[in-house]
């Protein structure tokens, strides 16, 4: 998905005179409708992280209130629940980026047999359902005797989110201009200058995307990691569970804390690539 | 091509191998094996007691005609839940990506931004902020009511269009970003053109847009097709007991009721039944325009 999302954001607009004349208000009143469908929950989680609960369960407004935002990290297990998510999700990340990267350089770099049914098969991963994941990994961790904790939460992250990366990264990197490898090969440089002054500044942007995006998917990750949890609770583990006995507004406030970060660090990123571009 | 096959100078025969075996080997442990210890689960035998199951492979193919008879209103229910999802996604998605690709001017990357920042929420608690939009004494049940388009039951919630229309919401912008990238990549001169030869729009759109467009919607459909049918979290919270899809039929049987076998040929249903799709999809469009 970012993949799409960041090549698009950083393609060159363009558009074209004229338009639908007819069509034209039915198109814009449809993409109207489709940004309000998209908004209409966030909206309702950002207010309701302001509600005064009566009873156990966040579901109807009953009054205005700070106290969840001054109290954030009131119920300890939803903290921790965070924390264990975070950590899960940056080490995975780790592991997989590695992985993933080395695929990705192999697949645009280099021509050798069997490049088309690797190819294909890291594809795999992307399509199979994550119910049908998660169960086969249980039963890998079941007949291997194994018992389900934190270690096969972070197995198992990893294994769908070395697909992802090597996918982003290819895409990302695909059609660069590689003979400038070569160009400064030429022009004197080291291989270890031209490695960090050519090939590094060229695919690094295409691994931070592709670690932004296993980071969110493996944090944001319910079903696989129902599977193979045991008694090990993430943060979503925890909202699922939350909704059988008590919704907490906390996670309202902690959702909507997540959601302006990410808004930060998007316009940050994307505030600090224009200026790049400005100044080179 | 020469840029794709590398320099000569590093081009060795090794160096490929190298660099995809470790993601290889972790995937053949915790990919491949997996789905045969699946397959063997889905063709065993189950005895011991609850508490401490034996499992023996046995060829035993009754696991699959048992989970077809018994759970056969699940799996054409989550086909069916699925393929409607998948249309109202389309045609959701539709007239955002094209107003974005061609509309928005300076303001394509806000909305871009904007399309993509709802997903930045858990999609756990997006589900239950739909549950509060569809709640019984909520104001969209209120609003439907008093305009009488209620449906008969007189609720929202717990109803197969709820968790359609969740589905919808978690995977649409699955849909809506291939739409986005294939409606951009079309050549303005080509609509110029169109437009120079005298083609009316109706024609433009169904013999220029609509063709180009075609990679996005097949990548879109498949995209948000694969995960709604797998899906049980949406019919677990938006629906009732007579909503229920294969994904909940799996979950229960592999972590409530541990009939491991008949849940392992469940999987394996619904994993054969969407391979062949992606296959022959690969097949005929490639990988390039999947991710």
């Amino acid at each position: 998905m970012t993949v799409q999302a960041t090549t698009a954001l950083t393609s060159p607009g363009r558009s074209f005179r004229g338009s639908f004349k007819l069509g034209d208000f039915a198109l814009r009143a449809g993409a109207a409708l489709t940004l309000v469908f998209l908004f209409l929950p966030i909206a309702v989680i950002i207010v309701f992280s302001f509600n005064k609960p009566a009873g156990k369960f966040n579901y109807t407004w009953q009054g205005f209130t700070l106290e969840n935002w001054a109290h954030p990290f009131k119920y300890p297990a939803l903290a921790n629940a965070l924390k264990l998510s975070l950590n899960v999700a940056a080490v995975s990340t780790a592991i997989a980026l590695v992985l993933g990267t080395l695929v990705a350089v192999a697949l645009v770099r280099q021509r050798f047999r069997g490049r088309t049914a690797v190819d294909t098969f890291m594809v795999l991963p992307l399509t199979s359902p994550e119910v049908v994941m998660g169960a086969s990994l249980l039963t890998l961790f079941l007949s291997m005797g194994w018992a389900t904790g934190y270690v096969t939460v972070l197995l198992a992250h990893v294994a769908f989110e070395i697909s992802f990366i090597a996918m982003t990264v290819r895409a990302r990197i695909r059609g660069f201009d590689w003979t400038l490898e070569d160009a400064s090969l030429d022009l004197g440089a080291s291989p270890l200058r031209t490695f960090l002054k050519v090939t590094l500044p060229l695919i690094v942007p295409g691994i931070i995307a592709a670690a932004m995006l296993s980071f969110a998917l493996s944090l944001d990750d319910f079903i696989i990691t129902y599977f193979v949890s045991g008694s090990t609770v993430t943060y979503p583990l925890y909202v699922n569970a939350a909704t059988k006995a008590a919704v907490p507004p906390q996670i309202n406030v902690l959702a909507t804390a997540i959601l302006v970060i990410s808004l930060v660090l998007l316009a940050v990123g994307t505030l600090y690539r224009r200026k790049r571009i400005d100044t080179a | 091509m020469a840029g794709v096959a590398g320099s000569t100078r590093e081009r060795s025969r090794i160096a490929p191998y190298l660099m995809i075996l470790p993601a290889l080997a972790y995937l053949g442990i915790f990919y491949v094996v997996p789905f045969f210890s699946l397959f063997r689960t889905s063709l065993s035998t189950m005895g011991g007691s609850v508490y401490l199951p034996k499992l023996t492979f046995a060829w035993e193919f009754g696991n699959y005609a048992r989970a077809l008879s018994e759970y056969r209103e699940q799996i054409l229910r989550s086909f069916g839940y699925a393929f409607c999802a998948t249309v109202l996604c389309l045609l959701l998605a539709f007239p955002l990506a094209y107003v974005i690709a061609f509309k928005a001017g300076r303001f394509k990357n806000l909305l871009l931004g904007l399309v993509i920042l709802p997903f930045f929420v858990t999609f756990l608690i997006r589900t239950i902020a739909w549950k509060t939009i569809l709640a019984d004494n909520g104001w969209v049940v209120s609003a439907l009511g008093s305009v009488g388009l209620l449906p008969q039951e007189g609720r929202l919630l717990s109803t197969g269009a709820a968790v359609i229309g969740g589905l919808t919401y978690n995977w649409i912008i699955f849909m809506i970003l291939p739409l986005y990238v294939s409606l951009e990549k079309i050549d303005p001169r080509l609509l110029e053109a169109s437009r120079d030869l005298y083609g009316t729009n109706r024609r433009m759109f169904g013999k220029v847009i609509l063709p180009l467009a075609l990679p996005g919607v097949l990548a879109g459909s498949l995209l948000v097709f694969i995960p709604s049918v797998g899906d049980f979290i949406n019919a677990d919270y938006l629906g009732s007991t007579k909503t229920t899809m294969i994904g909940n039929v799996i979950q229960k049987q592999f972590l409530v009721i541990k009939d491991y076998p008949v849940a392992a040929a469940m999987s394996f249903i619904l994993m054969a039944l969407i391979l062949v799709g992606v296959l022959l999809y690969t097949r005929a469009l490639g990988t390039e325009d999947l991710v």
